[in-house]
Parts: C-alpha cells; structure tokens; sequence
C-alpha cells in the first residue's frame, strides 16, 4: 500500500528525518511511536505531502508521490488527521464531513453557480454518506451544531468522519487519542479495528502505548529522526533498544 | 547623463531613501512587538509635520518640533490604548482593517483640520534657494538635515534596543511574548511604547522633510505603501536591512526620473513590492528561516 | 433540510424582488422619482460588495484593490466606445474589428467621422480583460497571505490609479465623458430599445437593470456557497491545511473566487460608467477598495445577504450626500466600531444571541 525509501529531510542544518525506510501492507495498521521530537509528525508531513522530502521516495499504491501537492495526494485516496484538530470554524459536523466528499464529487463553479438538476443528485448524495458517516462515529446527534463548539473527543471524530469521507485507501491518524481519557482512547481503539475491518489500512503516531500494542499489527520506531526498530508489537516491548530510549525519556520527564 | 546630475539624484535618492527608512523601521518597531503591521504609519509622519507648522505659529521652530514630536507620540500611545490594548488575541485579518480604519480617520480629521492645501514648514537654515556646493553639485542645506537627524535617528534607536534595559525588553518581548511575560515585564506597557517610539520617530521624520517634500493631509498612504516596500525589502523586522532597502529604493525612484514620467513614480515602488513579495517575501536582507517562523 | 434551505433562498429573494418593485412603486406615487438615480448606482455598487463577500468572508482572502478591477472594467469600456478609430481605419486589425460587427461609425457633434467599439463589444472585452488581469495577479498574490497579502491587493489597485491618472487614454485627471448607453436589447416592435444609460426618460428602465442584475448575481452566488465549492472556500478559511489535506486544490479555488470576484466587479463598473456616461480616477482610489472591504466587514463578512443590505443602505446614503464631508470618515469608523466591537458584523449581533441563547437551552 505505502513504501517509504530512505526517506530524508533536513531543515537548514538539521536532519530532521533521516534514511527512514518502511512498508505498510495492505489492510493492516502500522503504528509509528518515538519520543518526543523523534520526527514522527515530521514523517507525516512527508507521506502527506505537507513537506518535501529532501531525498528519497514514497511510494502509495505502486505510484511516487513525493512532490505532489497534499490535494493531490489526498485524491489519491490518503486522508489524514491533525495532532491539533484542525475543524473549520463556522461550519457544523454535517457540513465539515460534506466537504470531506470534496474529491470524490465534481460541482465545480459553474454548476455550483446554477444549481443544475445534475448537482442536485450529488449534493444529495453528498449529504447522505456524510450523515452515514456520522452515524458511523456515533455523533450524528450533533450534526446541525457548529463543530468547533463540540466537546473535545467529538471534534476528534468529526475530523476522523471528514477524513473517512474522502474515501481513503490509506487513512494517517496522527495521535488519534491525544487529550482523551482512558473510556475514549479505548473507544478510538476499537474505531480504528472497525476502519481497518472496512478494507482501509491505517498509519498510525501515537503516544499512548496501551493503544498501540492493542490495535497495531506492526511497529515502527523513530528516535531523532532514525528508524531504530520495527516489528510486531510483542518483540516490541521486548526489544532493549526501545526500552532504553523509553526508559531514558521517563527519566527526563521524571527530572523536570 | 552628466556627472553633475547623476550626484544630484543620488543625494535626493539618499535624502528619500532615509525617509523611507524611517516609515520603515516604524513599521518594524510595532511588528516586533505585536506582530501588527500598522498601516496608519504614514499618518504619523503626516501629523508631525502638520502640528509643527501649525505650532510654528506661536513658537519658535525648534520648540514646536520637539512639540509636534511629542503630541504625535502621545497620540499613538492614545491610539494604541483606545483601540489596540483591550482585543484579546484578534486576528490578522482584524488588525490590518483596524489599521487601515485608523488611517482614513486620522486623514479625514487631518483634513478637516488643516484642510486640503499643501503646507510645508520653512527650511531650517536660509531658504529654498539656499545651496551648499559640493564640487559641481549644488545641495540644499536640508538634505542634510534630513539625512543627518535619520542617521542620527536610526543610530539612536539601535542603541535603545541594544543598551538600555527598555529597550532590551523590548527586544525580549518580540523574540518571545510568554517568555517575557513570565520574565515579570509588562508586555502591555511594551506594546504602547513601541507605538509611542514609531509615532514619535515617524513624526520626527515629517518634520524634517516637511520644507523639501511639503506636506497634506493625504500623504501618509503613499509613504505608507513605501515604507512598507522597504521594511519587506530589508526583511521586516530588521533595522539595518531597512536603511539599506531605503536607500535602494530613493535612489532607484530618484534616477527613473529619467526614464519614467514623474506620475508612475509610484507604481515603481509599488512594482518593486509585488516582485519582491512574489520572489522572495522574506525580504532580500532577511534570511528565510527566520521568516518561515513567523506566521502570517 | 436541504430543500428548506432552497426554498427560504428563492423566498428571500421573491422578497428582495417585490421590495424593489414596491420602491419604485413608491417613488412614483409620491413623486420623489429622483431617488432612482442613486438606488440604481447603489445597486452596482453592491453588486461588487457582494462578489467581494465570496473573497472575503467566505474564501478569508484579503482585497484591497477591487477599486481596481471596477475601474478595468469602467475604464477600457468607455474609451473603447469613446476614442475615435478612424485614423487607423485602414489597420487589418480595425478593419477585421468592423467587419465582424464590434464596431460602430457615426458622427460626432460637429459632424466629424466617428469610428468606435461597439458598446456591446467594449462591455464584453472590458470584462474578459479585468477577469485575465485578475488570473494573471491572482497566481502569485493569492500565494500571499495577511498583511502580504493586504499590501499586495492595495499596490495593484494604486498601480490602476495611477495609471487611469497618468495616461492621456484614460483622460488623466478628468476621467472619460460623454460614454454612450449599452444597448441591452435591440428595439422590438412597439417596444423601445433597452439601454444603459444616464437618459432621463429611461430612468425607471434602468433601476430595474441594475436591480434585476443584483438579483441574478445575488442568485447565483448564493447557490455557489450553498454548493461544493462554497463549502471547500469556507474550509480554506478555516483552515487551507486542513482543507488541501482532504483533497481541496486550495490555490485553484482562491485563484477561481478571486477572478470571479473581478467579474462582478468589471461588470459592476461597466454598466455604472455607461449609466452615468462617464468614469473618473476617483473610482479607482484606495478609498474606494476600502469602502468596500468596510462594506463587507459591516455586513458581518461571511453573510452575502447583509454586505447586501449593509452595501445598498450604506451607499445609498453616501450618494445622497447625507455624510456631507465627512463621507470617507464615516467608513473609516465603521471599519474600525464593526472590527472591534461587532467582528461578525452587525447584523449578527442580535440574531447570533438568539441563536446560541437557543442552543444551549436546546442542549439542556
């Protein structure tokens, strides 16, 4: 589904991702953790196509799409969350998952512009698998409220339900359970398996590790900006490197 | 062209280059501290030279410099407090309509008040047709007072920031709100202080240009869109880069005199923005690490 | 929901229609006629507002040159139907011209051999030149964001200033005069021609083509952001991240509002200079593109049918000269009371109270 080669980037002086080379197989979901720093958001950008990578290439779906515009990747079938939810401001659920359908449907000015009887099936169609999705998440309730103004974990499935509604190939969660209690975080757990079960794979950052060793089914992990380790999540927790780089991290964080 | 005019253009390049550089450290000034471009710069520098004329009336010109100085520096703290202080993180998009509300209504009382007649003040030593010789060229006493009060301007407010503890919180302040927040210095009272620095050297400057460039209630927008040419030229946010940029562009308006008829003069500054704005936004002084930090 | 939302649009607009009819109407039977003169420039005026809305308020783009484009538009067509060709009448190019029907030949006032565009002709050319000028600034300003952005629009609507001031084609100082009416419709039986222009007999004819077109342009942008691409515009103002992460081709979609923002308002200056049979560089000052951002903030920015109102009332009183000299003061304070105290704009002040007031009791 995604191949990473050698992926590099440098900002000024500073590598910031380094040589990093992974795959992620169709249908599964493939975990990215690291310390803070460690170039996980950074790598996302890269995929994503937010930042160009300085060498290397990534592969989605047999294509490289390094240098393509995030829109194009994007119609390309990856969609992606935000680690600060990015909502548009003054638009309700219903309308900022609408617009998710924004590459799956063709309305363009001119159409839009006079409301064709051709626009008026698709718009119709539009509304009814956003709502579907919405329901899928479980906030369709709250379809007519203005989304920034939801509670935090359900602002993070309208992002999730916007992304899914671009129907993704490859969806990219970037910590899909930050800021959320322990019922939530199980809950976004159990979200993921079900977005997987529905033939989508998933890339994965996250910081919470019950999480990931529940749900991944394989891990990668960075430490600035270098892929020290990746396997299953069992030889994971098993492997010294990590647990050194984890443990080292505890005590800084111990410290301050 | 002959030598003589050739010098001739490049000290009237000079003397409008350091009035450029002046709108556009103003503009700095504030942006540091907010990150606000205020677009009612230009007014500032207008109102300077319309209080003095209007003070120079009653009391000797000096005085009613230093005056006019004043008044327009207490207006920008006004300014600030009415209308800045109080807004709780507003956007970009709200700062630049405030601004620019701002600046229509100082023209508009500026020309209820003096009208729409062209004033200048008198030249400081002799008159219009005084001139000092240099050689072949003949140049007008104030042209170097002009340049000599910027110089002395531009020198002055860099040791500000570099050595007085004002000044250097100041400097905390833009390279870092919270932490100089948390360093106890009144990041409020900094702000106000920055609009009372960009009022009052603004005004400083339209004074002594006043005699040479005149003055009318409508001049600010065009200094306004020049100064801001050279505060992007040099990068905006640094001094120095501004003086150069300044500089740049006096001279480079100054000699398309020849080429271009006087009435595109502008659209050669304006032109010199788009190009720079498209090709290199960070300014060609200004490196662009630094403004890919900073967000728009 | 959705058709709810269709039918209040159509209702609204029903509304708008028979206000219009109702006020003229009314300036009939109580002989105040004169009124029309500046409720149809009003309508023009707003016509451009309205176009600027979808920039500004929907798209979150910044511009402060629309003055401009107006003045593109106003501006080429009345010298196109004003300079007289027939010196260069031989040119292939003028002949090619004439000979496919975009020029007309007349006489002068003192008999002289006229040679010029066809009103028709120059209105379409003014417009598709404003709508090429906006694509080729738009590529690299809309790349730009705040106060680059702000500074970029403001240079480019100086740059027309200056040039509408400076070249002798566009009458310097003194504008263009003595521009012919735009033949809207050609005269059918009984029936008289339908034309744009300052004539006083055509007085009502006029209102109704300004406000007819206001109408339709109302419409249709209307439908726009209740569309697709509205949706994808206010998702770049939310967040352009965001909005190219989910496949929005965010440069194409500002680029695409911007150039039809520069229509409306070619459009809007074409028909207003063929109205008042004439255009002066005052259309294409700063002042004016800040009139108009001051318009559209008032109008509560993202809300098409109060930069209408806002834009209407507003410049219907400014034309009326009920702000005397301080006019340009008078906008500039409302920029600065609507964007500290109401940033949403008035309007919406009440109604959004009432909104959230219900919503939270709704949640309870």
């Amino acid at each position: 589904m995604l191949e990473l080669k050698s992926v590099h980037k440098k900002f000024g002086g500073l590598q910031a991702v380094g040589d990093v080379s992974f795959s992620v197989p169709a249908g599964s979901i493939k975990a990215v953790i690291g310390p803070n720093g460690a170039g996980k958001t950074t790598l996302f950008n890269l995929i994503a196509g937010n930042l160009n990578l300085s060498s290397g290439k990534v592969i989605f779906q047999g294509r490289e799409i390094q240098g393509l515009k995030p829109h194009q990747v994007a119609a390309l079938g990856m969609a992606r969350t935000f680690q600060n939810i990015k909502l548009f401001h003054g638009m309700t659920a219903l309308e900022s998952v609408m617009v998710g359908r924004h590459v799956r449907s063709r309305a363009g000015f001119i159409a839009g512009m006079f409301h064709s009887p051709a626009t008026w099936k698709e718009e119709k169609e539009i509304r009814d698998k956003s709502m579907q999705l919405l329901e899928l998440l479980g906030i369709a309730e709250f379809a007519d409220t203005e989304a920034t103004s939801l509670a935090f974990g359900q602002q993070r499935a309208v992002e999730m339900a916007r992304a899914l509604a671009t129907e993704p190939k490859l969806l990219l969660l970037d910590e899909p359970a930050a800021g959320l209690n322990i019922y939530e975080t199980a809950e976004v757990g159990r979200l993921i398996t079900r977005i997987r079960d529905m033939g989508i794979t998933v890339l994965l950052v996250e910081h919470d590790m019950s999480l990931v060793m529940d749900i991944s089914d394989e891990i990668v992990v960075l430490s600035f900006g270098q892929k020290i380790a990746e396997d299953v999540p069992l030889s994971i927790q098993q492997n010294p490197e990590v647990i050194k780089i984890y443990l080292g991290e505890d005590e800084e964080e111990a410290v301050v | 062209m002959t030598s003589t005019l050739f010098l001739q253009y490049l000290f009237a390049g000079i003397t409008y280059g350091f009035i450029y550089a002046i709108v556009a450290i103003g503009f700095n000034i504030i942006y540091n501290t907010t990150g606000i471009i205020n677009f009612a710069q230009g007014e500032f520098v207008m109102l300077g030279g319309m209080i003095s004329i209007t003070l120079l009336q009653v009391v000797p010109l000096p005085v009613a410099i230093a005056l006019a100085v004043l008044i327009t520096m207490l207006l920008g703290a006004l300014i600030e407090i009415v209308f800045i202080r109080w807004l709780d993180s507003p956007s970009v998009l709200r700062m630049i309509i405030i601004t620019i509300g701002l600046s229509i209504l100082i023209r508009e009382v500026a020309r209820h008040i003096w009208g729409e007649s062209i004033r200048s003040l008198p030249y400081f030593v002799g008159n219009e047709i005084t001139t000092i010789t240099i050689g072949s060229v003949r140049i007008s006493p104030q042209v170097f007072w002009v340049i000599g009060v910027c110089g002395v301007m531009v020198l002055g407010l860099s040791l500000f920031f570099k050595i007085t503890p004002i000044g250097r919180e100041m400097r905390a302040c833009s390279s870092n709100r919270t932490a100089a927040i948390l360093c106890g210095i009144n990041t409020r009272n900094m702000v106000t202080l920055s609009f009372m620095l960009s009022a009052g050297i603004g005004a400083l400057a339209g004074c002594v240009m006043s005699p040479i460039t005149y003055t009318q209630y409508d001049s600010g927008t065009s200094l306004a869109v020049k100064g801001f040419t050279v505060a992007i030229l040099g990068g905006l946010g640094n001094s120095m880069g501004a003086v150069a940029a300044g500089l740049l562009l006096g001279i480079l308006e100054a000699y398309s005199v020849a080429v271009v008829p006087l009435a595109f003069q502008d659209a050669i500054s304006i032109t010199i923005l788009l190009i720079i704005l498209f090709v290199r936004p960070h300014g060609i002084f200004g490196s662009s690490a630094a403004a890919r930090l900073k967000e728009f | 929901m959705n058709m709810k939302i269709k039918e209040s649009k159509l209702l609204k607009i029903g509304l708008l229609v028979i206000l219009v009819i109702c006020t003229q109407l009314l300036t009939k039977i109580t002989d105040t006629q004169f009124y029309l003169t500046q409720l149809t420039m009003s309508a023009y005026y707003a016509l451009l507002v309205i176009g600027l809305t979808v920039v500004m308020g929907y798209a979150g783009q910044i511009s402060l040159g629309h003055a401009g484009f107006f003045a593109i538009g106003g501006y080429l067509s009345a010298a196109l139907t004003t300079h007289n060709l027939i010196a260069l009448q031989a040119h292939p190019l003028v002949k090619g011209l004439g000979s496919v029907g975009m020029l007309v030949s007349g006489q002068d006032l003192y008999g002289e051999q006229l040679l010029v565009f066809a009103p028709w002709a120059a209105c379409i050319l003014a417009v598709l030149t404003a709508a090429g000028i906006a694509f080729v600034l738009g590529i690299p300003v809309l790349k730009l964001k705040g106060h680059y952005l702000a500074m970029a629009t403001l240079g480019f609507g100086i740059i027309i200033f200056r040039i509408g001031l400076a070249s002798e084609y566009f009458g310097e100082a003194d504008g263009i005069s003595e521009v012919p009416g735009l033949t809207l419709l050609p005269a059918l039986g009984p029936l008289g021609s339908l034309s744009v222009s300052g004539d006083f007999g055509l007085r009502v004819e006029n209102y109704y083509v300004a406000w007819g077109l206001l109408c339709v342009g109302l419409w249709l942008l209307l439908n726009l952001i209740d569309s697709r691409v509205g949706r994808a515009l206010r998702a770049i103002h939310g967040s352009e991240e965001a909005a190219e992460a989910i496949g929005v081709d965010t440069a194409r979609f500002k680029l695409n509002v911007f150039v039809l923002s520069a229509v409306y308002a070619a459009i809007a200056g074409v028909f207003l200079t063929h109205y008042n049979g004439g255009i002066g560089p005052s259309e294409a000052s700063v002042m004016k593109s800040v009139r108009y951002v001051a318009l559209v903030a008032v109008g509560g920015m993202a809300n098409i049918w109060g930069t209408l109102i806002m834009g209407v009332g507003l410049t219907f009183l400014s034309l009326r000269g009920v702000f005397g000299s301080y006019d340009d003061a008078v906008f500039g304070s409302i920029l600065i009371l609507v964007m500290l105290f109401a940033p949403d704009g008035i309007l919406s002040l009440n109604v959004k109270a009432l909104f959230i007031s219900k919503r939270t009791t709704d949640g309870h």
